[in-house]
């Protein structure tokens, strides 16, 4: 497993290069590489509620690619099936060229997709540490060291020895994505990583996201309704309607498309 | 027999049956901890794992051949119990796992009646049960209740160390308290909750036969006992072991002393009354402080 060159301030990383994606929209990777993760005609069903309806799209290594829309729009149920949580009706979702629907949740992190779930999922009844130790147990050896962590998010390796439930919203942010570093992942999904946390707080972790793509040439899914920080960052955008996909393009195209913004994204 | 005498003699004695309360107290909290469930057959299971070793015992001539046996037994009746039965009600209303739970216990009973006969047989202890003499009085408390008492405190200690410091441990925790998430970070989780209800019916089966050179072994013999070890651990808190020992203990002496001064009769009757008055004042348990769980 490789990883990008580890930069000693990934915080400060810049803004994202833009038109990373081919001017013309297709799904080509930014250069001309398979995709990571690659979704086609996904369907998943709540009983008669269609929750994801026939999904289609491509994350590349190094690349941020945002779902956004509305509460309900489908994003999170997007997310779930992907990683294994959901049972998906139809299409299919590959996972660096190989199907991963019907593989168990447990199998599919081992092959290198990380999913930090909505509301954070940190443990508050384990330490600080034992959060991040429980991201690296399934590599063995292999996972990434602790020190690693620490040194990405100073901020942590202060409360190493906390409870996880006395961290603040932006450090438990920290630590759960902290966590999902630790088996060294190639593709992240992550789940309204700005939910509930201040301007200033969001910004720092959108810029944390944007330095993972661009560092470590991890693959990221963001879902999120807070629209303009996503985009601000993210490479490509993708809007969500009810469980279909309305639009999906570079992501300053989308930001500048103000019919669509209005329509769905409300800003 | 001198007041103090008699007072130390209780003590001790209070401490020596706490022990078997904190044991199975541990057992119970173990599989609530690991599924939430509060697992009524577990009288029933320590049962037959204790015929098991009354069985072996019998035909081997050997104690501890049957005391490892019955442990052996336990592990596998406690996974056995889970991957079989368990399983299909752990995601349900909580209703159904403690049906579940009750007609296991039912069965059991039934089934070892039916194998080992209704009459309740005697067991041996692992050591003496003649207490120790000191400056002439010859105190309640024996070698065989040393045992006892460090055997628990051992299991508690191991249990603990376990969870806390291994990583095996911290799987399980993670399982419990948060089984998505643990399953998103590449915990088994269906394993965890196998093996804490294998880990929980060896310490249980460990209790059984700590007990049963006292109560004898029988079908129901053992009912009273999964009712004060159930006492302990909601007096713990249900949700963690080091206070399941302790209200192991408690529950031992406060028995013990009722017996003595007030008469055994009282027995169930001041369970109960501790059991209310700790639910009274303090609803979660004498170690619940401040480890509410959020959802």
């Amino acid at each position: 497993m490789s990883d990008g060159p580890m930069s000693d301030a990934p915080m400060s990383a810049g803004p994202p290069s833009a038109g990373r994606t081919s001017a013309d929209g297709t799904s080509a990777g930014p250069t001309g590489e398979a995709p990571a993760l690659q979704i086609d005609g996904l369907r998943t069903d709540y009983g008669p509620v269609r929750a994801v309806d026939d999904v289609t799209l491509s994350v590349y290594a190094g690349s941020v690619t945002a779902v956004l829309g509305a509460n309900g729009a489908g994003k999170t149920s997007l997310l779930r099936t992907i990683s294994g949580l959901e049972r998906a009706s139809a299409g299919s979702v590959r996972l660096a060229g190989e199907e991963i629907l019907g593989v168990a949740v447990e199998d599919i992190v081992r092959r290198g997709l990380a999913h930090v779930p909505e509301g954070r999922g940190v443990i508050g009844e384990l330490s600080t540490e034992e959060n991040l130790r429980l991201g690296g147990l399934f590599r063995g050896a292999r996972s990434a060291p602790l020190s690693e962590m620490y040194e990405l998010f100073p901020a942590l390796a202060e409360r190493r020895g906390q409870q996880a439930a006395s961290l603040s919203g932006g450090e438990r942010q920290m630590l759960s994505i902290g966590r999902a570093l630790m088996g060294r992942p190639r593709v992240l999904l992550l789940d309204e990583p700005s939910l509930g946390l201040a301007p200033i707080v969001v910004a720092q972790i959108m810029r944390l996201i944007r330095a993972l793509a661009a560092e470590r040439g991890l693959a990221v899914l963001l879902v999120e309704q807070n629209a303009r920080s996503a985009l601000a960052i993210a490479d490509r955008g993708i809007v969500l309607n009810l469980g279909r996909v309305v639009a999906d393009e570079p992501a300053g195209a989308l930001a500048a498309d103000e019919g669509l913004r209005h329509a769905y994204l409300g800003f | 027999m001198s007041r103090v005498t008699r007072f130390i003699d209780l003590t001790l004695n209070g401490i020596s049956t706490g022990a078997v309360y904190a044991a199975v107290a541990l057992a119970l909290v173990l599989i609530w901890r690991a599924t939430r469930i509060v697992n009524f057959a577990q009288g029933g299971m320590l049962m037959v794992t204790t015929f098991i070793a009354s069985s072996v015992i019998g035909s081997s001539g050997s104690y501890w051949l049957g005391f490892a046996v019955a442990l052996v037994s336990g592990l596998a009746l406690g996974a056995v119990v889970e991957r079989v039965l368990i399983r299909r009600v752990e995601s349900g209303p909580p209703l159904n796992a403690v049906i579940v739970a009750l007609g296991l216990l039912i069965l059991l009973e039934a089934g070892a009646g039916m194998i080992w006969g209704n009459t309740p047989q005697s067991f041996p202890p692992a050591f003496t049960i003649r207490g120790y003499e000191v400056g002439g009085t010859r105190l309640l408390f024996s070698p065989n209740d040393t045992f006892t008492v460090l055997v628990v405190i051992a299991v508690a200690a191991g249990l603990a160390l376990g969870f806390r410091g291994t990583a095996l441990g911290l799987r399980m925790r993670a399982a419990a308290l948060a089984p998505e998430v643990a399953r998103l970070l590449g915990v088994r989780v269906g394993r965890m909750f196998t093996l804490g209800w294998a880990c929980a019916a060896l310490v249980g089966s460990l209790a059984g036969l700590l007990v049963a050179p006292s109560v004898f072994v029988g079908p129901n013999q053992f009912d009273p006992i999964l009712i004060f070890g159930f006492t302990a651990a909601v007096l713990g808190g249900l949700d963690s072991p080091g206070g399941a020992v302790v209200g192991g203990i408690v529950l031992g002496l406060a028995l013990s002393y009722v017996s003595g001064y007030e008469g055994a009769s009282l027995v169930t009757l001041a369970a109960l009354v501790v059991l209310i008055a700790v639910l009274m004042v303090r609803p979660g348990g004498l170690f619940s402080g401040g480890r509410e769980r959020r959802v």
